[in-house]
């Protein structure tokens, strides 16, 4: 059955349950896949077969009983390794935690777990989620399948990727500036970034505390909604996370988007956009118009300054974050530069050598060359540039100000949705660019960003899907943003559209 | 204090750390309890791993708002937490959660005590009371370790601590002394520090600057590592008079952070390296902002315990004891919590019986904890708590109705409570066991004076003589032949009687 892992979640689950499929077939299937495909793509940083093939077993075991199973039966999902999975390696695809099984479950997990859907492994990424490209990982570079010498988008591509590879039916992805998004738009297939506070953040390995958020990916947008359904509400372990009750995200899913009104922002057409993006990208909102909605033009006046205060505030809180990687307690530990601390007399000099270095010296050594030797470039400089923006004499200059761009940018959002329901937007400027492109190029590949960005800025939330491609044939995103805990009225506008676009 | 610290005029200010009597640590489900094997008493919150979340501990914030309430602070309507960064193995995070003012307000601003200054009363200033977790502990060169390694223990990561900064309103070390027993005193009270400097439980760094009088405030030193009441005072003289001699030849003082060194007697300076933090502070974005409603705090308010200014006046009005023995029963809550059950106990006890009322029990009460249960702690090195334990108040009362009753001589009642201290025995049951019971038996009385007098025909003839004195003696030998039995009052008349009678 070579199509199986090709299925949509939402049709695969009901013939497990039925007991038509099983989970293990399912699973040794999505196993023989990833060894037959994946050494070309690099999608996996981990994968536990004894225990993917345990997990699928025991679901198989529970409707052959009759127990009832949860909404995502059997359905092998992938998540991005900056999500923690008891007894799985989890790095976040950084050296410097090579070798971390964290002792706990993510609350996303544990709630996928209690869905019965079955961890096929962990995916690649920028390392700490510091990336557009997948380029930043520790490990090896994971690449686009649609095209193996372009990247897949970051930093959640390996996640985007296997599905785009067929690798995985679902997979969780994290977005702190368009992680979810971009690699989704960047591979062809759809990822949403919820509401902040939407879903859990327990267990999320952090990068900017106040801006990420784990959200579904997958090859359709009822799986997006459904996999949302399962990961979404409040949790007592995070006190950011949101009290509103979780709808059931499929009921109104099919309703159309007649009457609905879209807003285009301006600002996002604006120069820099790839012409056959935004040929794409009009020609979705003419589609969207013909299925009833009302389009209008709306403007989101500070979004120049987005990019800007984004990675200001993201790496403040980076730097703050990646602090606790110090080589003490697990990951990669670095060498202290002295021998065993002895008890030579310091100021004798009766021919001891060099004087062993005092053990506060030790210390800084070793710090430094555990920092130095376990993170990557980019993930240094963000700490650079996070540590200097909330250094005395700065902070009031960058971070502050910063913060201060974020609460106009909420406005933003804010005015714009008492006009219109929804923003529609491209997701990215141009489409997977080659591998090696901008990795020199910091500044270019944090423009990659531009669209994506001010959503996390404002907490929103936001879709991207399919809508075209370029003349090379790589896919073209479509953006559809939401107001605060608007996730139904996007997957409704969202599945519309991939109705009635499907070829 | 030399000589030249005499000109000068110290101005000190006191950062005091209290850590707080919840149950759970202050961001995760962790027990407080002191001690444990190490790293037995942690989770992968405290331990700062990879993804995790700090929840915060509302009976913490609870707790600073009652401290607040007892200061007359001002307790903010939001407060929020800050991250103060800086590298050490014992942060695992690598920044420890805390409060601070350019990063949203702390839980409390200003207020007050009053302490017994050099000259009268001096009220001290409070800047703020703020939040914040305790790090772990660093580990070299202790025994059962290995001396070329360092060690890290964790339990006490994420302990919550209450940090009370004063403003410098301090002007000498005995001040700072008097102000820091205050501090702990109302902490005891209101339950939620148990004030043990031994164990950390309460700490103290203190800036100190020194000027001559009228003039601006001198350069400031931060002195650190002070593990007691006493070595606070010690650090504090002697940093005075260093700053002193430094003015008085000319030189400056340098604005430093120093440690205390409890054995030399002498505070050195912090390498210049480890004080140059730039602590960064920003937001804590893992936490909300803290909503403070006023009725929660009118609701704490309303079950603040007495606090020991207000009690100790009760005392003097309710019991009609002189003010410092008020102020001795007061000085620690349990005493006071002793002293008043056990007066109730002893009212209960002689309603409709013997004479004296209220205000005799009290005194009596008073007496007897502030003499001879002082002694018996000291001397069964017991605090306040394991002596009430072992000596309920209801059994110091019923005691000391046996005295009344004359069951027993206050010299056996003594000795009745060495055995109380040591058993944990009723009164009652210790006298019956030992035997104790006082002889008030006139004919046996008569019986045993009649024999001693027999014995000593000599001074009998003495005494009859004119010498008097001699009561005494024939007292003891009563008392000798009775084990210390005889009810003393009736030997006394007897003796007195007969001597004179025959």
């Amino acid at each position: 059955m070579a199509n199986l892992i090709e299925m949509a979640a939402h049709d695969l689950a009901p013939r497990i349950k039925s007991g038509e499929l099983t989970a293990e077939e399912t699973a040794r299937e999505v196993l023989r896949l990833i060894e037959e495909k994946d050494p070309a793509i690099n999608a996996y940083l981990a994968v536990d077969p004894e225990s993917v093939i345990e997990d699928a077993q025991e679901v198989d075991r529970r409707v052959a009983a009759g127990d009832t199973t949860g909404p995502l039966a059997g359905v092998p999902i992938a998540i991005k390794d900056a999500i923690c999975t008891k007894g799985l390696e989890t790095t976040c695809a950084s050296r410097i935690l090579e070798g971390f099984v964290p002792p706990y479950d993510a609350t996303v997990i544990a709630r996928l777990r209690a869905a019965d859907a079955v961890i096929v492994g962990k995916t690649n990424m920028d390392q700490f989620g510091m990336g557009s490209s997948n380029e930043n990982s520790g490990f090896d570079v994971c690449r686009n399948p649609l095209d193996t010498s372009r990247v897949p988008g970051g930093s959640s591509g390996g996640s985007a990727a296997a599905l785009a590879a067929g690798t995985a039916v679902l997979a969780l992805g994290e977005d702190t500036g368009g992680s979810i998004r971009q690699p989704a738009a960047f591979c062809g297939v759809v990822g949403l970034k919820p509401t902040y506070g939407r879903v859990s953040r327990f267990g999320i390995i952090a990068y900017g505390s106040s801006f990420d958020q784990v959200g579904p990916m997958a090859r359709n947008v009822e799986d997006c909604a459904r996999l949302l359904g399962v990961i979404a509400g409040h949790d007592p372990m995070d006190t950011t996370s949101a009290s509103e009750a979780v709808p059931d995200y499929t009921t109104d899913l099919k309703r159309g988007i007649e009457g609905v009104r879209i807003g285009v922002p301006e600002e996002y057409l604006a120069e820099g956009l790839d012409p056959s993006v935004k040929e794409s990208v009009s020609r979705a909102i003419e589609r969207m118009e013909s299925l009833g909605a009302r389009v209008e033009s709306v403007h989101l006046p500070h979004t120049e300054y987005a990019v800007a205060a984004y990675y200001i505030l993201v790496t403040a809180e980076a730097s703050s974050n990646l602090a606790r990687y110090d080589g003490v307690k697990y990951g990669y530990r670095g060498e202290d530069g002295g021998a065993p601390a002895v008890d030579a007399p310091a100021s004798s000099g009766a021919g001891v050598g060099a004087p062993a270095p005092a053990p506060e010296d030790r210390l800084d050594a070793m710090y430094g060359s555990t920092r130095s030797g376990g993170f990557g470039p980019e993930v240094k400089r963000r700490i650079m540039l996070g540590t200097y923006v909330l250094s005395a004499g700065y902070y009031d200059a960058y971070y502050d100000k910063a913060q201060r761009v974020r609460t106009l940018i909420m406005g933003d959002f804010d005015q714009a949705f008492e006009k219109v329901d929804l923003l529609v937007a491209p997701t990215t400027p141009t489409t997977a660019f080659r591998i090696g492109e901008k990795i020199d190029d910091p500044l270019q590949m944090y423009l990659s960003d531009v669209y994506t960005v001010p959503i996390n800025l404002a907490g929103v939330p936001a879709i991207s899907l399919p809508c075209g491609t370029d003349p090379d044939g790589m896919p073209i995103g479509l953006q559809i943003i939401g107001p605060h805990f608007g996730e139904e009225r996007i997957l409704r506008a969202a599945y519309a559209f991939e109705e009635a676009t499907r070829s | 204090m030399s000589d030249a610290a005499m000109k000068y005029e110290s101005v000190i200010g006191l950062e005091v750390h209290a850590q707080l009597l919840t149950n759970s640590k202050i961001f995760c489900g962790c027990t407080v309890a002191f001690g444990g094997e190490p790293n037995t008493r942690v989770c992968p919150i405290c331990l700062g791993m990879p993804g995790v979340l700090p929840v915060l501990n509302r009976r913490a914030v609870e707790y600073t708002i009652r401290m607040a309430l007892a200061v007359d602070g001002h307790v903010a309507e939001t407060s929020a937490f800050a991250r103060k960064n800086y590298f050490y193995p014992d942060l695992p995070k690598g920044y420890q959660i805390s409060q601070y003012d350019r990063a949203g307000e702390p839980i409390s601003l200003a207020g007050g005590i009053e302490i017994e200054g050099e000259d009268g009363p001096r009220f001290v200033r409070l800047r703020r009371i703020h939040l914040e977790e305790e790090a772990g502990k660093s580990i070299h060169n202790e025994p059962g370790y290995d001396p070329d390694l360092s060690y890290i223990d964790f339990n006490r990561t994420g302990v919550p601590l209450m940090e009370i900064v004063s403003e410098p309103d301090i002007r000498s070390p005995r001040e700072a002394s008097a102000y820091l027993a205050r501090l702990r005193q109302i902490l005891q009270y209101i339950g939620v520090c148990d004030g043990n400097m031994d164990e950390g439980s309460l700490r103290c760094d203190a800036n100190v600057s020194i000027r001559k009088p009228g003039d601006p405030l001198g350069e400031l030193v931060e002195i650190k590592n002070m593990n007691s009441m006493r070595s606070m005072e010690r650090a504090l003289e002697f940093e005075i008079d260093r700053q002193s001699e430094l003015l008085d030849d000319g030189g400056r003082v340098v604005r430093q952070t120093r440690l205390w060194d409890e054995e030399k007697r002498e505070t050195f300076p912090m390498r210049s390296k480890e004080e140059a933090h730039d602590y960064r502070y920003f937001p804590d974005p893992d936490l909300v902002t803290v909503e403070i409603a006023r009725s929660w705090v009118d609701e704490i308010g309303e079950d603040l315990p007495e606090l020991p200014d207000v009690r100790m006046r009760r005392i003097v009005d309710e019991y009609g004891l002189p003010q410092d023995m008020a102020r001795q029963l007061t000085e620690i809550r349990a005493r006071a919590d002793y002293f008043e059950a056990c007066v109730s106990h002893a009212v209960g006890d002689a309603a409709g019986g013997a004479s004296g009322g209220v205000a005799g029990d009290a005194r009596t009460v008073s007496n007897w904890m502030l003499s001879e249960l002082l002694r018996v702690q000291h001397e069964n090195h017991m605090n306040q708590q394991t002596l009430g334990a072992r000596i309920p108040p209801d059994h110091l009362a019923q005691l000391l109705g046996q005295i009344k009753d004359e069951k027993i001589s206050g010299k056996i009642g003594k000795d009745v409570l060495d055995i109380m201290a040591e058993t944990g025995k009723a009164p009652a049951q210790v006298i019956e066991e030992q035997g104790l019971v006082q002889i008030s038996d006139t004919g046996e009385l008569e019986g045993v004076v009649d024999g001693i007098l027999a014995e000593h025909p000599d001074d009998v003839a003495e005494y009859r003589a004119g010498k008097t004195k001699l009561l005494g003696f024939f007292m003891g030998q009563v008392m000798r032949a009775t084990q210390g039995k005889a009810n003393p009052k009736m030997v006394n008349e007897l003796l007195r009687k007969k001597l004179a009678g025959d």
